[in-house]
C-alpha cells in the first residue's frame, strides 16, 4: 500500500460505520421504493392531477435512486464485476433520470405555483360573492317588508288607521322598542305626540317645532340618527337602563288637496311635516343598518302618499255630499216652481172666462144706460163707470196677454194690411187727447215705405198706440213727431243685424216727444213689468206700467228691437222700435180688417148657395148653427152622428162644421176618415172646421194633428161666423186666435 | 095704429128683455139668436127655444131616473146628460141653466149623488122659470106685432 498525500489518511473500513451505512442504505432503499408506490396509489385515486407524467418521471427517479442504494449494499464488501456493472448502469440511469427530472421541474414549478395563486384568487372571489349574496338577500328582505308595509298602509283610506298601521308594522318588521309619531298642531308652532306603539303617553305632550334637531330632520328627506336624549325621543321615564337603543327620525310630508293645485307639484313650497321617531331596543347593541334606514325612508314616503289619498277622498266625499244636497234642494225648488206655474195657469184659465163675462155685462149695460135719458149728474156717473170698466177690461186683457206672451203661447196673427192707413188711424185715435193738451203731432212716412204689408195688424197697432200714447201722456208741452222708415243695417245694437231679405223688410218707427224726459239710469227699468219711474209728472197720470213691457214682448215676437233714448230729465225722449214685416205681393188689394170693426156688411154676401154640412149631436146646438149659416145664405145640411156625416158628405159640400165638444177622439177621427174618402176620389175635399167650447192650445193642436182646417169657439156670433167663412174660403186655413 | 101704445109696449119689451139679461137669465148668445131671425125665418128663436125646453125636460127625466136608486147610479150617463144640457143651454144663451150645469158636472165628477140631486132640482127650477119668462117675452112680442109695431133690436154688446 502506498502512502498517498491525501488530506486525510486513508481509513480502513470501520465495522460500526459500515454497519450504520448498511442499515441506512437499506432503509433509504425501502423508502425509495415505497414512495413511488404511494405516489401511484394517490395518482390512481385522484383523477384530477394534471401532471402524471411528472409523477411517473419522479417515480422512476426515486426507484432508480433506490436501486442504486440497494445495489450499494453489495459494494461494501468485495464484489464481482457484474455487481459493479449493474451498479454502474443503475447509477448512469439514475443520473439521466434525475437530470431529466431536474430539468422538467424547472418547467413545471412555475405552473404549480400559478395553480396555487389561482386557487387563492378563486377563494377570495368566492368570499366576495358570498358577501354580495348576503347583501342581496337582505335587500330582498327589505323589499318584501316594504311591500308588505305599503300594502298594509294603503289598504285603508282612513288617516288614523294609516298612521297607526305604519307604526305597528314598522315596529314589527324592524323589531323596534318604540315608535312614535309627532304631528304638527293647528297653529303649526308645536309638534304634538299623536301616536305611540307601546307606551301610553301623557295627553297634550308637545314640543316646540323650532328645535335644532327637528329642523335637522325636516331639512332632509333621509332618515337621520338622533340622540336618544333629545326631547322627541324621550318618550318614557328613564327606567335605569344603561344604554338606550339608537334612535332614528324621519320626516313625513303631510299633503293636502290644496297642494296639488300648485304648479310645482310634487315639489311643494309650503310644507308641513310630521316626525316619525324609531327606537331600537335598549341594551341590544343593535345598530341601524343602511338597508333599515332605506326601509324607513321608503315607508315615510308611502305614508305621505297614503295620507294624500285619504285627504283627496275626504274632499271628494265632501263635495259629493254637497252636490247631493244641492240636487235635492234644486229638485224641491223645481217642483215648487212647477206647482206655482200650474197654480198660475189654473188661475188664468178661470180668469179667462169668468172675469170677462161680468166685465162685458158691465160695459154693455153701462153703454146701454148711456143711451137712455139721464140727468147730467147721472150721465157723468155713467161715463165714469164706463171709462173705469173699459180701463179694467183693458188691464185684464193686458195681463192675460202678457202671461200668454211669457208662456210663449201667443202667436202672431198674420194678415195683409195697409201700413199707411194704420198710422193714420193711430193718429186719429190719439188726436183728440193731443188736441186737448195742445200737442201737435206730425207723421212722416218715408217715401219707400211699402203700403201693403204682411204682419199682425192688431198688435202692431197696439205697440204704436202704446208708444205714441206714452209720448202724449208724459208731455206737457211741445210737440210729438212720429217717423216711419225702412231701415238698413245701421242699427244701434251691434249683435242685431238687420238684413232685409227678399220678401221682408224692417220697419223702424221713431216717436220723439218734448216732454219730461227720462233719467238715463231709469231707461233699463222701463221695459220691466209694473215698474214706474216715480217722478211727480208720472204719478198723476194713470197706467199700470204694463204697456211698455207688452210692447217689448210683441216687438220681440216680430223679431225686432225696441229702445228709448233720452238726453235726461226735462229734455224729452225718443222711443224707437224695429219690427220685421212681410211685403205683400197683392199690393192692389186692400183687405178690410177689424180696426175699427166695419159695421153691417150686407147679409147675403158671397155665401149664397154655399153648400155646408153641419154635424152636431146636440139638437139645439145644431139648430142654432144651422140658423146662423142659413142667415148668411148658405145651403145647410145637418147630420147628428159621425156615421151619418161620413155617408152624407160629398164633394159638393165646401165646408163641414163638426161639433167636438164630447171628450175623446172619436169626433176627430171622423176628420181623418173624410180625408181618406177624398184622397181616393181626387175631388177637392171640403174644409173641416171644429166647433168647440174649449179654446186652449191642446185642443188646437189636437185639431191640427187630425187634419182639421180650423177651430171655432162656441157659441159663434153672427159677425164672427161671417168673417170666419170669408177668411176660410179665401185662405183655406183658419186658426183663429181665441 | 096706436103709436103711444106701440111705444109703450116697445119700452116694456125693452125693459123686460134688459132685466132678463141683468138678472142673468140670458146672455149674449140669446141676442145673437135674435139676430138670426129675419123675414125668412120669423119664428126662429121661438122654435129653437121650444126645442131647447123639450130637450131639457127629456134629459131631466132620464137623469132623474138614473139618480133614483141610491146604490146603483150610472154617473156616466148622468154626466153625458149634463154635457148635452150644457151644450144646449150655451147655444141658446140660457145663462143660469148653463151655470147650474157647470156645478152639476162637478158633482158628477166626484160622484156625489146628493149634490147631483140638488143640481137636478135646480136645473128643473131654472129652466121652468126661464120658460115662463120667455113665454112672457114672446107674448109681449105678439102684442107689439098685433098692434102693428116692430120688435125693437136690443143690442147688449
Amino acid at each position: 500500500m502506498e502512502v498517498c498525500n491525501c488530506i486525510e489518511p486513508q481509513w480502513p473500513a470501520d465495522e460500526l460505520l459500515m454497519k450504520y451505512q448498511y442499515i441506512s442504505d437499506f432503509f433509504i432503499a425501502i423508502a425509495y421504493f415505497s414512495i413511488p408506490l404511494e405516489l401511484i396509489y394517490f395518482v390512481k385515486k385522484s383523477a384530477v392531477f394534471p401532471y402524471r407524467w411528472v409523477l411517473v418521471q419522479f417515480g422512476a427517479f426515486i426507484v432508480l435512486c433506490g436501486a442504486t442504494h440497494l445495489i450499494n449494499l453489495w459494494t461494501f464488501t468485495t464484489h464481482s464485476r457484474t455487481v459493479a456493472l449493474v451498479m454502474t448502469t443503475a447509477k448512469v440511469l439514475t443520473a439521466v433520470v434525475s437530470c431529466a427530472t431536474a430539468l422538467m421541474l424547472v418547467h413545471i414549478i412555475p405552473d404549480l405555483l400559478s395553480v396555487k395563486t389561482r386557487e387563492l384568487f378563486l377563494k377570495n372571489k368566492a368570499a366576495e360573492l358570498d358577501r354580495e349574496m348576503g347583501l342581496i338577500r337582505t335587500q330582498e328582505e327589505t323589499g318584501r317588508h316594504v311591500r308588505m308595509l305599503t300594502h298594509e298602509i294603503r289598504s285603508t283610506l282612513d288617516r288614523h288607521t294609516i298612521l297607526k298601521t305604519t307604526l305597528v308594522e314598522l315596529g314589527r318588521t324592524l323589531a323596534l322598542e318604540e315608535c312614535a309619531l309627532w304631528m304638527p298642531t293647528r297653529t303649526g308652532l308645536e309638534l304634538q305626540l299623536s301616536y305611540t306603539l307601546r307606551h301610553q303617553h301623557p295627553v297634550e305632550y308637545t314640543v316646540p317645532i323650532q328645535l335644532p334637531v327637528i329642523n335637522q330632520v325636516f331639512g332632509t328627506s333621509r332618515a337621520v340618527k338622533i340622540s336618544p336624549n333629545s326631547p322627541v325621543a324621550r318618550l318614557r321615564p328613564v327606567s335605569g337602563k344603561y344604554m338606550l337603543g339608537e334612535v332614528v327620525a324621519v320626516r313625513v310630508p303631510l299633503l293636502h288637496l290644496s297642494n296639488f293645485q300648485i304648479n310645482d307639484w310634487p315639489e311643494l313650497s309650503t310644507k308641513r311635516y310630521a316626525l316619525m321617531v324609531l327606537m331600537l331596543p335598549s341594551d341590544s347593541a343593535r345598530q341601524w343598518h343602511v338597508h333599515e334606514l332605506e326601509l324607513v325612508e321608503v315607508v315615510a314616503d308611502q305614508v305621505a302618499v297614503a295620507l294624500s289619498h285619504a285627504a283627496i277622498l275626504e274632499e271628494s266625499m265632501r263635495a259629493r255630499n254637497l252636490l247631493m244636497e244641492q240636487n235635492v234642494a234644486l229638485d224641491l225648488a223645481r217642483r215648487e216652481a212647477e206647482t206655482a206655474i200650474r197654480a198660475r195657469n189654473d188661475f188664468l184659465a178661470v180668469m179667462n172666462h169668468e172675469m170677462r163675462t161680468p166685465m162685458h155685462a158691465i160695459i154693455a149695460l153701462s153703454s146701454l144706460l148711456q143711451e137712455t135719458e139721464l140727468t147730467p149728474e147721472q150721465r157723468l156717473m155713467v161715463e165714469t163707470i164706463l171709462k173705469s170698466s173699459n180701463l179694467l177690461a183693458t188691464l185684464m186683457n193686458d195681463v192675460l196677454d202678457l202671461s200668454r206672451l211669457e208662456d210663449g203661447s201667443l202667436q202672431l196673427e198674420l194678415g195683409t194690411f195697409n201700413l199707411h192707413t194704420l198710422f193714420r188711424e193711430v193718429l186719429n185715435l190719439i188726436k183728440p187727447i193731443a188736441v186737448v193738451k195742445k200737442l201737435p203731432i206730425t207723421l212722416n212716412l218715408a217715401p219707400d215705405l211699402p203700403e201693403f204689408v204682411v204682419g199682425d195688424e192688431k198688435r202692431l197697432m197696439q205697440i204704436i198706440l202704446n208708444i205714441v200714447g206714452n209720448a202724449v201722456k208724459f208731455s206737457k208741452q211741445g210737440s210729438i213727431s212720429v217717423t216711419a222708415l225702412v231701415t238698413k243695417s245701421d242699427t244701434r245694437d251691434a249683435d242685431f243685424f238687420v238684413v232685409p231679405t227678399g220678401s221682408h223688410f224692417y220697419l223702424r218707427v221713431k216717436v220723439k216727444d218734448s216732454g219730461a224726459g227720462i233719467n238715463p239710469q231709469d231707461i233699463p227699468k222701463l221695459f220691466t213689468k209694473f215698474a214706474q219711474t216715480q217722478s211727480l209728472a208720472t204719478r198723476s197720470s194713470g197706467g199700470s206700467g204694463l204697456g211698455l213691457a207688452i210692447s217689448k214682448r210683441f216687438v220681440n215676437l216680430m223679431e225686432g228691437n225696441i229702445w228709448i233714448e233720452s238726453d235726461g230729465l226735462g229734455k224729452g225722449c225718443t222711443a224707437i222700435f224695429d219690427v220685421k214685416l212681410g211685403i205683400s205681393e197683392r199690393s192692389n188689394e186692400s183687405k178690410q180688417s177689424g180696426i175699427p170693426k166695419v159695421p153691417a156688411i150686407p147679409r147675403h154676401s158671397s155665401f149664397t148657395g154655399l153648400k155646408v154640412l153641419v154635424m152636431d149631436e146636440n139638437g139645439v146646438s145644431r139648430m142654432v148653427t144651422k140658423g146662423l149659416l142659413v142667415h148668411l145664405g148658405c145651403e145647410v145640411t145637418t147630420v147628428s152622428s159621425n156615421e151619418e156625416c161620413l155617408r152624407v158628405v160629398s164633394h159638393e159640400h165646401k165646408v163641414v162644421f163638426m161639433d167636438v165638444c164630447l171628450p175623446g177622439v172619436e169626433n176627430y177621427q171622423i176628420a181623418l176618415r173624410i180625408h181618406e174618402k177624398f184622397t181616393k176620389q181626387r175631388h177637392q175635399r171640403p174644409l173641416l172646421v171644429a166647433l168647440t167650447g174649449n179654446t186652449d192650445k191642446s185642443t188646437k193642436e189636437k185639431c191640427m194633428s187630425f187634419g182639421l182646417d180650423g177651430v171655432l169657439l162656441k157659441p159663434v156670433s153672427l159677425d164672427n161666423m161671417r168673417d170666419v167663412l170669408s177668411d176660410l174660403l179665401e185662405r183655406r186655413v183658419l186658426y183663429e186666435g181665441m | 095704429m096706436n103709436t103711444t101704445v106701440v111705444a109703450q109696449l116697445q119700452r116694456q119689451f125693452q125693459d123686460y128683455i134688459v132685466s132678463l139679461y141683468q138678472q142673468g137669465f140670458l146672455d149674449n148668445q140669446f141676442s145673437e139668436l135674435r139676430k138670426l131671425q129675419d123675414e125668412g125665418t120669423p119664428d126662429f128663436v121661438a122654435e129653437v127655444v121650444s126645442l131647447f125646453f123639450d130637450d131639457c125636460s127629456k134629459l131631466i127625466n132620464t137623469m132623474s131616473a138614473s139618480l133614483e136608486r141610491p146604490d146603483n147610479v150610472d154617473f156616466k150617463q148622468v154626466d153625458s146628460g149634463v154635457h148635452q144640457l150644457k151644450g144646449s143651454s150655451s147655444s141658446v144663451g140660457a145663462q143660469r141653466v148653463k151655470n147650474v150645469c157647470i156645478s152639476f158636472k162637478e158633482c158628477c165628477h166626484v160622484q156625489n149623488r146628493e149634490g147631483c140631486l140638488r143640481c137636478l132640482q135646480q136645473v128643473d127650477y131654472e129652466y121652468k122659470m126661464l120658460k115662463t119668462k120667455l113665454q112672457d117675452l114672446f107674448n109681449l112680442e105678439q102684442q107689439i106685432l098685433q098692434a102693428g109695431g116692430t120688435i125693437p133690436q136690443v143690442d147688449i154688446n
